[in-house]
């Protein structure tokens, strides 16, 4: 799906979280909004997901207006920072929550829900934890927990607010190219939120850098290395 | 370890301690006195109380109960408890999300009103309700005339009731809701639930303990309130008189059996209360340990 954001701003209380910010990122695209904390990246992407309203500005999702759409409405696939897993659930009935959700009429059978949540646990490798509680995972499997939940609802993309964040270096790494995997099988239109830049450039084919609530530079990893737009991307990415 | 252990010589008898663990006869110590505390002010009254109940034996107490009176006394503390049990954890529930999940000018204000009940003696809150709705005022006569009755009558003791019990629910679901922030409650969102269904399949459960202990003590509390409802009922024998009332006045009339083996069944119903909450705990040990923060 293509997405288009347009002139979109953001306050909370007296602080301008988003100055206006326009972006358009192309179907299919693996991009990252990468930025140091405080730079109105999470924000950009709760905006895009639902979970947050703009002041001002429209957001378009394959040309048409979705900037009051509700969050239900969007089928935003989102994975939160500490991946907000329902703790009182397994494994499967996390990911199967989105399909029973569903009213009745668009509901799958429960048959087809189990098939499904296998698939899925089979897509991010993990195929024997279905009954396990949250609480007896790792940080990398509640990762792709989260993620599989997120799929499950077959989203029309795919929003990730640090994903990797929680996680130690090593497998840090390994998930990486997980995503990258899931993104190049499902096609969907993923945007992730990132402060490291490393992990941007080496993941992304977009990445957009962001600093105070403004979009410094958008472009690809090996373009913004050799032409910064401005001496924060410069630094930023030196660092 | 003390500082003489350092320049000491080290003594082959010596058991190394961690640094939070404290010598054995401090511990024993501690553990003494609380057990007598225990033993002085919970085990010695409730012995008392049911010493004395069955001191003619357990028909006495048994005719005692049997009573007309002492039969309408339980019937009103169970109906009463069973109106204003639901309306508190509604009102806590209610309180404790807007609290938890929403800033709003006035925040500490809200927060201070629940513990209200907590600070103002309930015989000032009973007499307030009277001052608010006794037949002599505006509002009450107006209610007296329309058949409904608030003061010295059932709506009056559930009010009291209600007022009294209001902070247990809120205050026992408040942090736990803070403490687990609104992430997962968005995810339901970001997956399709609507709003009722969040609160079902996600809110509810994962605030549940908390919510079935503070419903729990608002029982027991509302089970035992005298002094709100003591003023508001009129204390009119064998109708508006709770348990608690007519305790009161069975002890008042020297009729310590009567007294003591009614507030022996109010023990026993606030132990049966303590006894279904461990039970539950028991029963849902596995979902208990997941549901706590890894």
């Amino acid at each position: 799906m293509h997405i288009e954001i347009d002139e979109i701003a953001k306050t909370f209380g007296r602080t301008a979280a988003l100055q206006p910010v326009s972006l358009s990122i192309p179907s299919g695209a693996l991009v990252a909004l990468l930025g140091p904390s405080g730079s109105g990246k999470t924000t950009l992407l709760r905006i895009l997901g639902g979970l947050e309203f703009p002041e001002s500005g429209r957001v378009l999702f394959d040309g048409q207006d979705a900037t009051g759409m509700t969050i239900q409405e969007r089928r935003a696939g989102f994975v939160f920072q500490n991946y907000a897993l329902f703790r009182h659930m397994t494994v499967f009935e996390n990911i199967a929550y989105g399909l029973k959700a569903r009213p009745r009429a668009l509901r799958p059978e429960k048959e087809e829900i189990a098939r499904r949540v296998t698939k899925l646990l089979e897509l991010i490798r993990l195929p024997e934890i279905g009954g396990r509680y949250p609480a007896q995972l790792s940080g990398g499997q509640r990762q792709r927990v989260a993620l599989a939940r997120a799929l499950a609802i077959e989203p029309r993309m795919l929003l990730l607010d640090e994903p990797f964040g929680a996680l130690d270096a090593k497998v840090r790494k390994e998930l990486r190219h997980g995503l990258r995997e899931i993104h190049d099988t499902t096609g969907l239109t993923t945007i992730f939120v990132t402060h490291d830049q490393e992990e941007a450039m080496e993941l992304s084919d977009l990445v957009v850098v962001m600093s105070m609530g403004r979009i410094e530079q958008v472009g690809r990893p090996a373009d913004l290395r050799a032409r910064p737009a401005s001496a924060f991307v410069r630094e930023f990415l030196t660092a | 370890m003390s500082d003489a252990a350092h320049l000491a010589p080290p003594r082959p008898a010596r058991r190394f301690r961690a640094a939070t663990e404290e010598p054995a006869f401090l511990r024993r110590a501690l553990i003494g006195l609380v057990l007598a505390l225990l033993a002085v002010l919970l085990f010695a009254p409730l012995v008392t109380v049911f010493g004395e109940a069955l001191s003619q034996g357990a028909g006495a107490a048994l005719t005692a109960l049997a009573e007309p009176e002492a039969q309408a006394a339980i019937r009103l503390t169970l109906l009463v408890t069973a109106l204003s049990v639901p309306l508190t954890a509604v009102f806590g529930l209610a309180a404790g999300w807007a609290i938890a999940r929403f800033d709003f000018p006035g925040k500490a204000v809200v927060i201070t009103l629940i513990d209200l009940p907590f600070s103002v003696s309930p015989v000032v809150a009973g007499l307030c309700l009277v001052l608010l709705f006794g037949a002599n005022t505006t509002l009450g006569g107006w209610l007296v005339g329309q058949g409904m009755p608030v003061v010295f009558a059932l709506p009056g003791i559930v009010l009291a009731t209600v007022f009294v019990t209001f902070p247990f629910v809120a205050r026992e679901i408040l942090p736990v809701m803070v403490e687990q922030g609104r992430t997962e409650e968005e995810a339901a969102l970001s997956l399709g639930a609507s709003g009722w269904r969040m609160f079902f399949t996600v809110t509810l459960p994962n605030i549940r303990w908390a919510l079935m202990y503070g419903v729990l003590l608002a029982t027991a509390r509302a089970m035992g309130e005298f002094g709100a409802v003591a003023v508001v009922s009129g204390k009119i024998r064998g109708v508006t008189a709770t348990i608690p009332i007519a305790i009161e006045m069975l002890y008042n009339e020297y009729l310590t059996v009567a007294a003591f083996s009614l507030a022996g069944l109010l023990a026993v119903l606030a132990l049966f209360t303590l006894a279904l909450k461990t039970a539950l705990e028991w029963r849902h040990a596995d979902a208990l340990s997941a549901n706590r923060r890894a």
